[in-house]
């Protein structure tokens, strides 16, 4: 059986809204009963938060988005049983006719991926398209619009399908968002937004950019280390580092004294310009 | 029943699903993959080979096609103003105060029928002297070659022998005016070509350089999103890439490059200063400069600083722009040792460094530096990096091509808009002085595409006799053009030289709208039927479709009735025409179907498909022809050849064969310059313009008029850029589209109220006491805007970002100059020129203050 799911590839995404902005078209005016009861101007299916961080001339711009795991013991589903299935496909389906009135529904999702609808007075979530796939479609209409191939769909459990060899191919770049719940969610995520290190090195006696110097990252803790070298501008980054850890950065650069700075990634962290001495 | 018709759009053709008669969806042209030719192929440096997806990839905007048709914003009925009697008093004070009354088309038109009698005398001919009349258009709230501004518009006011209202070239301001005088390419409005590109850069290019360009914002103009996946490409086979732009803009973002943030109107000092480390460090293609440009040693004398003592060293320039010396020369010496593409904006040129003050000597600089670097070497362009596909060229008509233009086309027997006697013309940008002022003098023909002397005609107004009647058609200028409370005070003016009818015909209520007398309701082209091209606009940007993955052309097919009592703008101007007695005159005895099928049959296309088979099917893609063979912009140049490339408007080259053969003449070899080489100091300046100072022949930095080094700065301490939208195009889209209040980096939503976003660096926010999503008013001595603050270092220390062209103006009273809720910021720009010779508009030259709104 088929088990449909999403790739969001985080830094892919050039934060266009296509996809949110397709979903409103899909949905709002428009019933797709039994699947999904149509929705209103204001009702988004589908959330897509900007995040910034960095600071000064290090910045980064990532979109998360957030729309229903589709999970595979869906701890809606827990709560409600009565109102809420999950089809053969995977699909997570809440009844807009059992669960007419029950704006508790909302508050059963871990994910906070079910809205309420205040005029249908429906709880409504992303179907995945489910009644197109019902019609014999084989896209959503979210992922039909990407322009940066960032957002993949297809079944999960077909191993020839393109999804399945994405996720095959990248499975050690891949997460799953909070996993932590337990509830099986569906979706992968690559690059989810996480703090990075940064700086730039420049040579004290010259006070021109480091070309070329080998920086060292190490976590105080767990000891695990990662090397790079700047670029032209004597720039280094480390991405994708986990929050609130220590870590020390060493610069070393042929004729000059090896450098040593501390920083703590409670958010990123610039440490700007370090100027190192000729040895 | 669903039923599913094609149609086109500014950003991309779409499928439109219509169920009892109303649209409920709307996609991406829905085209089975089978039905796709064989995409074409580009072998990269990595080795891997790239295709396009079988797919058509529309812009964000096209999402809210349908929410934009049913907007409460349509014009559904004509009205008339309240209190403007045609017979008596006309009250022209009131406007954008008074309300209005439903009438019925006819009274409308016989309304306007009789106004226009009344003010343009008979002519011998049985036609009428219209000079009285002014009109002019927005851009692109529409698209289809039948129903676009140049050819129902258009024709009818060349049929009533207007006064026209010349268009200045509002997004490349600084290329039009400047960079012809260094390389030609006047034929294109100064922006450079782009065939062939995207192989040249996979296959050659080191590091891109986007210098003021964020393609994934402004999508090659119409290209919708088909090249962002090109810039993915590029992006992971690990070429560098350097954003030079005040805005950590939204490619920079994605492409995750490094971001150079100078300030604003300091861009030709980083230039000048990379150029300097080049002669210093004596790493620029001698070879190329000795065989394809002149005036090497004037540009370098005024870059050593032998011509006024002043050397333009990275130091200096630190002190202009803003950054470090070290980093400026890190990246000139890395710029010389690899191949870069630089892009100063989608076309190659374009970007918002454009459209600042003196802003034609960024434009310039940008041609310096690529030809010291050997511009049309493999993987040395001017490139914009969202054009340059591979294409079949065979010829079809754009909307501004002659032969689609109702006017002028082969198929029209009367060609109106070349008959027009009237010599007397208005200027965009000053209109609002001169006809209440019933004089006015301007230069240059607004887009001057035919010469470079072109840019120096002048022009007075009044010639045949001052305006009377202004008839405003499609968007609104408070969003696009500067100082934009001018717009409003026109139509409030109420002493000797007022104007006595303003007409408004639009699909929805925009920012101008309600100043007119009369509001005529137009309908959109899913309402009615067409034909266009994806991307492609024809005239002055030649072969635009490659800007696409996809060479496409659609049947625009009517999927729903007009709504209200809305028209298509061929059936109003014929129904006014037929008041006036010119009914068939106009019409020739055609409808909007005769004209499609006649445009349809111009072209060469039509031999691979009939015209009866086109409105079948709806579309036709146009294949790559599999031995296509590459010809890169300016290959031809830096090997000395011919011109190859497909740029049938070059003179140099001669068209023939309906444009699809290209034949080289004698001077085939040069560019459009007045040497035919690239000039570092500009012969046609020297010779046209001797002694301007402001443009002078050697491109220089030259101090903002308001920028940071000008006496204002003090009053006013943040320069304000206000780029090209991201989430409407033009004025479009944004009000009239209401779903897109719910995107959060658009609009923000405060009190239920969708507010403007402006992005200010966090030590500016904190020095004002402002806080992230905070009501914040911009003000200067021209306006004040309110608009909801975003706190961010996407912009430097200095410097404020809120994108032009909001669409909704809303002014907190209905006197002129009242604070505005809706977004404008254009408000707040300076009405200023480019330079003393140089019409051009500037808002990127733009000092504020800000405030915590409401305090």
């Amino acid at each position: 059986m088929a088990r449909y799911g999403f790739v969001f590839n985080v830094e892919r995404c050039n934060g266009c809204f296509s996809c949110f902005l397709a979903c409103k078209d899909e949905h709002t005016g428009n019933c797709h009963c039994p699947t999904c009861a149509a929705t209103t101007e204001c009702i988004n299916l589908k959330r897509i938060d900007e995040v910034q961080y960095g600071s000064d001339d290090k910045v980064k711009v990532d979109y998360m988005h957030y729309v229903c795991q589709q999970c595979a013991d869906p701890a809606c589903m827990k709560k409600f049983p009565n109102e809420i299935y999950k089809r053969d496909d995977g699909i997570v389906i809440i009844d807009p006719e059992k669960a007419k009135g029950k704006k508790e529904i909302v508050d059963a999702c871990p994910y906070n991926a079910i809205v309420w609808n205040p005029e249908a007075q429906l709880p409504q979530k992303c179907t995945m398209c489910a009644h197109m796939l019902d019609a014999g479609e084989t896209v959503t209409r979210c992922s039909e619009v990407c322009p940066n191939a960032a957002l993949l769909f297809g079944d999960l459990d077909d191993p020839n399908s393109e999804i399945s060899k994405y996720v095959a191919e990248h499975k050690d770049e891949l997460e799953k968002l909070h996993p932590e719940f337990g509830t099986g969610p569906a979706h992968w995520y690559r690059h989810i937004p996480k703090p990075f290190i940064c700086g730039e090195v420049v040579c004290k006696d010259t006070d021109e950019c480091c070309k070329g110097a080998k920086v060292t990252l190490t976590c105080d803790e767990c000891g695990t280390a990662r090397t790079t070298e700047t670029d032209f501008l004597g720039d280094f980054e480390f991405r994708g580092l986990p929050t609130n850890k220590p870590f020390t950065v060493k610069i070393e650069a042929d004729g000059y004294k090896p450098c040593e700075l501390k920083a703590r990634t409670k958010a990123s962290v610039n440490l700007g310009e370090i100027f190192i001495e000729k040895a | 029943m669903e039923k599913v018709y094609v149609n086109m759009t500014t950003g991309g053709p779409i499928s439109v699903y219509v169920e009892d008669g109303k649209i409920t969806r709307i996609r991406p042209i829905q085209i089975p993959a089978e039905d796709y030719p064989e995409p074409w192929k580009i072998t990269a440096q990595d080795g891997k080979t790239y295709q396009p997806p079988k797919a058509v990839r529309v812009s964000q905007t096209i999402m809210t096609e349908r929410n934009r048709l049913y907007s409460e914003d349509r014009i559904l009925y004509p009205m008339k103003r309240v209190d403007w009697d045609p017979k008596g008093e006309r009250n022209p004070q009131n406007r954008g105060k008074s309300g209005y009354e439903r009438i019925s088309w006819d009274e409308a038109a016989t309304i306007i029928a009789d106004e226009i009698k009344r003010i343009s005398p008979k002519r011998e001919d049985g036609m009428y002297d219209g000079h009285a009349i002014t009109a002019i258009t927005g851009s692109h709230h529409n698209w289809g070659i039948v129903g676009y501004k140049m050819a129902p518009f258009g024709r009818f006011f060349g049929m009533l022998n207007y006064t026209p209202i010349l268009d200045n070239p509002d997004s490349w301001e600084g290329w039009m005016w400047g960079a012809p005088h260094m390389y030609g390419f006047y034929w294109r409005l100064g922006q450079p070509e782009q065939f062939d590109l995207l192989e040249d850069a996979l296959k050659y290019t080191d590091m891109v350089v986007f210098w003021s360009n964020d393609p994934d914002s402004t999508h090659g103009i119409y290209s919708g999103q088909e090249s962002n996946i090109w810039r993915v490409w590029i992006k992971e086979m690990g070429i560098k890439t350097v954003f030079i732009d005040p805005f950590y803009n939204y490619t920079n973002a994605v492409m995750d490059g490094t971001w150079f943030a100078p300030r604003p109107g300091t861009d030709t000092a980083l230039a000048a200063a990379i150029c300097y480390q080049w002669f210093v460090d004596d790493t620029y293609d001698h070879d190329f400069v000795e065989r394809k440009t002149i005036g090497i040693e004037e540009f370098k004398a005024y870059i050593m600083g032998d011509e006024d003592g002043i050397p333009k060293t990275p130091e200096w320039a630190a002190e202009k722009t803003g950054l470090q010396a070290r980093r400026i020369r890190a990246l000139a010496r890395e710029w010389a040792s690899k191949r870069v593409a630089l892009g100063g904006g989608v076309r190659g040129g374009e970007g918002s460094a454009c459209r600042a003050a003196y802003a034609t000597e960024i434009a310039r600089y940008i041609i310096a530096l690529q030809a010291m670097q050997g511009l049309g070497k493999p993987g040395v362009s001017i490139w914009g990096a969202c054009m340059g596909a591979p294409c079949d060229f065979t010829w079809f008509p754009g909307y501004a091509e002659p032969d689609s233009q109702m006017g002028k086309s082969r198929a029209a027997e009367h060609k109106f808009a070349l008959t027009n006697p009237t010599q007397q013309r208005l200027y965009r940008l000053t209109y609002p002085e001169a006809i209440p002022a019933g004089h006015g003098e301007f230069i240059g023909d607004g887009f001057c595409g035919q010469s470079i002397e072109q840019q120096f005609n002048h022009h007075e107004y009044p010639i045949e006799g001052k305006i009377k009647m202004f008839w405003r058609y499609g968007g609104a200028f408070m969003g696009t053009m500067t100082d934009t409370n001018r717009y409003a005070a026109l139509y409030q003016y109420a002493g000797e030289n007022a104007l006595e009818c303003v007409i408004n015909q639009d699909c929805w209520f925009s920012g101008e709208t309600k100043f007119a007398d009369l509001i005529l309701p137009a309908c959109t082209n899913l309402e009615r039927n067409d034909l266009g091209e994806f991307s492609v606009s024809g005239g002055y940007t030649t072969h635009a479709c490659i800007g696409n993955n996809w060479r496409i052309i659609v049947r625009e097919q009517k999927a729903v009735e007009p709504l209200g009592e809305s028209k298509s703008d061929y059936d109003i101007f014929t129904l006014v025409a037929e008041k006036l007695g010119l009914g068939d005159v106009y019409t020739e005895g055609k409808d909007e179907n005769d004209w499609a099928r006649e445009y349809w049959n111009l072209s060469e296309l039509s031999q691979r498909m009939s015209w009866e088979e086109f409105e079948k099917k709806g579309y036709y893609i146009v294949p790559v022809p599999e031995n296509y063979e590459s010809h890169p912009a300016f290959r031809w140049y830096y090997e000395d050849r011919d011109c190859d490339t497909q740029d049938y408007l070059n003179p140099k080259i001669k068209a023939a064969n309906n444009m699809n053969t290209l034949e080289p003449t004698e001077h085939s070899k040069e560019l459009g310059s007045y040497s035919g080489k690239i000039e570092f100091a500009s012969e046609s300046l020297k010779k046209l313009s001797p002694d301007d100072q402001e443009r002078p022949a050697v491109p220089k930095y030259i101090p903002s008029w308001e920028g940071h080094e000008s006496e204002l700065y003090e009053k006013y301490p943040l320069q304000m850029i206000s780029p090209h939208p991201r989430f409407s195009f033009h004025t479009h889209y944004d009000k009239h589209a209401s779903w897109l209040n719910q995107v959060p980096v658009h609009r923000v939503m405060v009190n239920g109220y969708a507010y403007w976003t402006v992005r200010i660096n966090p030590n500016d926010a904190v020095a004002r006491d402002i806080q992230n999503g905070d009501l914040v008013e911009l003000y200067n001595d021209r306006g004040s805007v309110i608009c909801a603050a975003e706190v961010t270092y996407r912009v430097p220390k200095g410097v404020v970002h809120s994108y032009g062209c909001c669409a909704k103006y809303d002014p907190l009273t209905n006197e002129v100059g009242a604070t505005d809720k809706g977004g404008c910021v254009n408000l707040l720009t300076n009405a200023r020129f480019l330079s003393q010779n140089v019409p051009g508009m500037a808002p990127n030259s733009c000092l504020i203050e800000i405030r915590k709104w409401g305090n």
